[in-house]
């Protein structure tokens, strides 16, 4: 494992995107959904809801170095999380 | 609602090919993201380093910011300009391609021989083919006073890799646009042809809807074909002259292994990703709408 040069922040990262995994994956199961029509006018189910929310978020963080540098990345943090509650309630 | 039993069991006989999936791109892949935020001095010895990595890519000022600006702009050129000429080149050729007898299976096979050659082999019979001295399209060029040469002149450079590109892909547009044709109902010909329609309105008014969802698919094959382009111009112009065609993936081989800078490349890679996934993600979603539009 050495070689991979693991981090706390990028275990915590990939942490968390197993556990959505999961929990997307109990919620499949116990919790089964019909696709719905929102904003982004196309049916999305909760899957696609999240893949938009991460890589929206991924790009928020893209668009916000490159406007205003890594320096605080605590304002990005909090768009993407803005973001994808919306995408999560009107997509 | 179902009485039969239903049983999941069967998804169990996916865990090899996700064991493989695994250590063939998954952990690879976590190794690029725990780079892109460490530096390292060598011996393995890694050191935090934040967003920096990622600061210095996105600022165009910085040496590898205005690298990766220009590569990206050079590369949506490259796929914009090999596709507008291979889509309606391909069209065209499909619309040629006899549809009976034994000159079907002959045109075929000569359209397919370009996609079945290895990458580097199409880039070394380009890299002969364009030379000025042995090459015949580059001697006959300059014999008739065209001066032409792509290890030194960018336009000459890039007019190579695009007419390389469009000798190798043309016939897979061409292929998937004949399958698309070919699955047309005789019955709307008869139609056209009743109702007096030019050969125009019939390829505008029958062919051309018909063929949306195969040029879709064409559309999103070359479009990352071309934006991931690597073996083809590296054999032909190794990214030169200078850097006029030193596409994404070349320079990022040269950061990666060139320079072994391993954060800027990680950085990079994962912009790079971003970008490509995307893309993908957005024609992918198109094309199950134009499927289910279909459906309904």
């Amino acid at each position: 494992m050495a070689w991979m040069a693991w981090t706390w922040a990028t275990a915590g990262f990939f942490g968390v995107i197993l556990l959505l995994l999961i929990i997307m994956t109990l919620l499949a199961i116990f919790r089964p959904e019909t696709p719905r029509r929102g904003v982004l006018g196309f049916p999305t189910t909760r899957g696609d809801r999240l893949f938009v929310s991460l890589i929206g978020s991924a790009i928020i963080f893209v668009v916000w170095i490159r406007v205003s540098g890594a320096d605080n990345l605590w304002y990005p943090t909090g768009i993407a999380l803005l973001y994808a509650a919306a995408m999560f309630r009107f997509a | 609602m179902m009485d039969k039993p239903w049983s999941n069991r069967a998804w169990f006989f996916v865990i090899p090919v996700l064991v493989v999936v695994l250590f063939s791109s998954l952990l690879p892949m976590m190794t690029v993201v725990n780079y892109s935020v460490q530096d390292t001095m060598g011996q393995n010895h890694f050191f935090w380093n934040g967003a920096a990595w990622f600061q210095n890519l996105l600022d165009p000022t910085t040496d590898i910011g205005g690298r990766f600006a220009s590569a990206l702009v050079r590369n949506l050129i490259f796929s914009f300009v090999v596709l507008m000429i291979e889509l309606p080149l391909g069209i065209a050729v499909a619309i040629c391609i006899p549809r009976h007898g034994w000159k079907v299976g002959a045109t075929l096979v000569l359209i397919a021989l370009p996609l079945l050659i290895p990458w580097t082999v199409v880039g070394t019979i380009w890299e002969i083919f364009a030379r000025q001295d042995i090459g015949l399209l580059g001697a006959a060029l300059n014999g008739i006073g065209v001066h032409y040469n792509d290890t030194q002149d960018p336009t000459s450079a890039w007019a190579t890799i695009v007419m390389m590109d469009v000798w190798h892909w043309t016939g897979m547009i061409a292929l998937l646009s004949y399958a698309g044709l070919k699955a047309i109902p005789d019955a709307f010909y008869q139609a056209a042809r009743i109702d007096g329609a030019s050969r125009w309105s019939v390829f505008r008014n029958i062919e051309l809807p018909k063929l949306q969802k195969v040029l879709v698919i064409a559309v999103l094959l070359r479009f990352m074909e071309s934006f991931m382009i690597y073996t083809e111009p590296s054999v032909v112009t190794g990214g030169g002259p200078g850097e006029a065609t030193s596409f994404l993936s070349l320079d990022l081989v040269k950061i990666a292994l060139g320079q072994v800078d391993l954060g800027n490349a990680a950085a990079m890679s994962i912009v790079y990703y971003l970008i490509t996934l995307t893309i993908c993600w957005i024609f992918f979603t198109i094309m199950t709408q134009l499927d289910q539009r279909k459906g309904a």
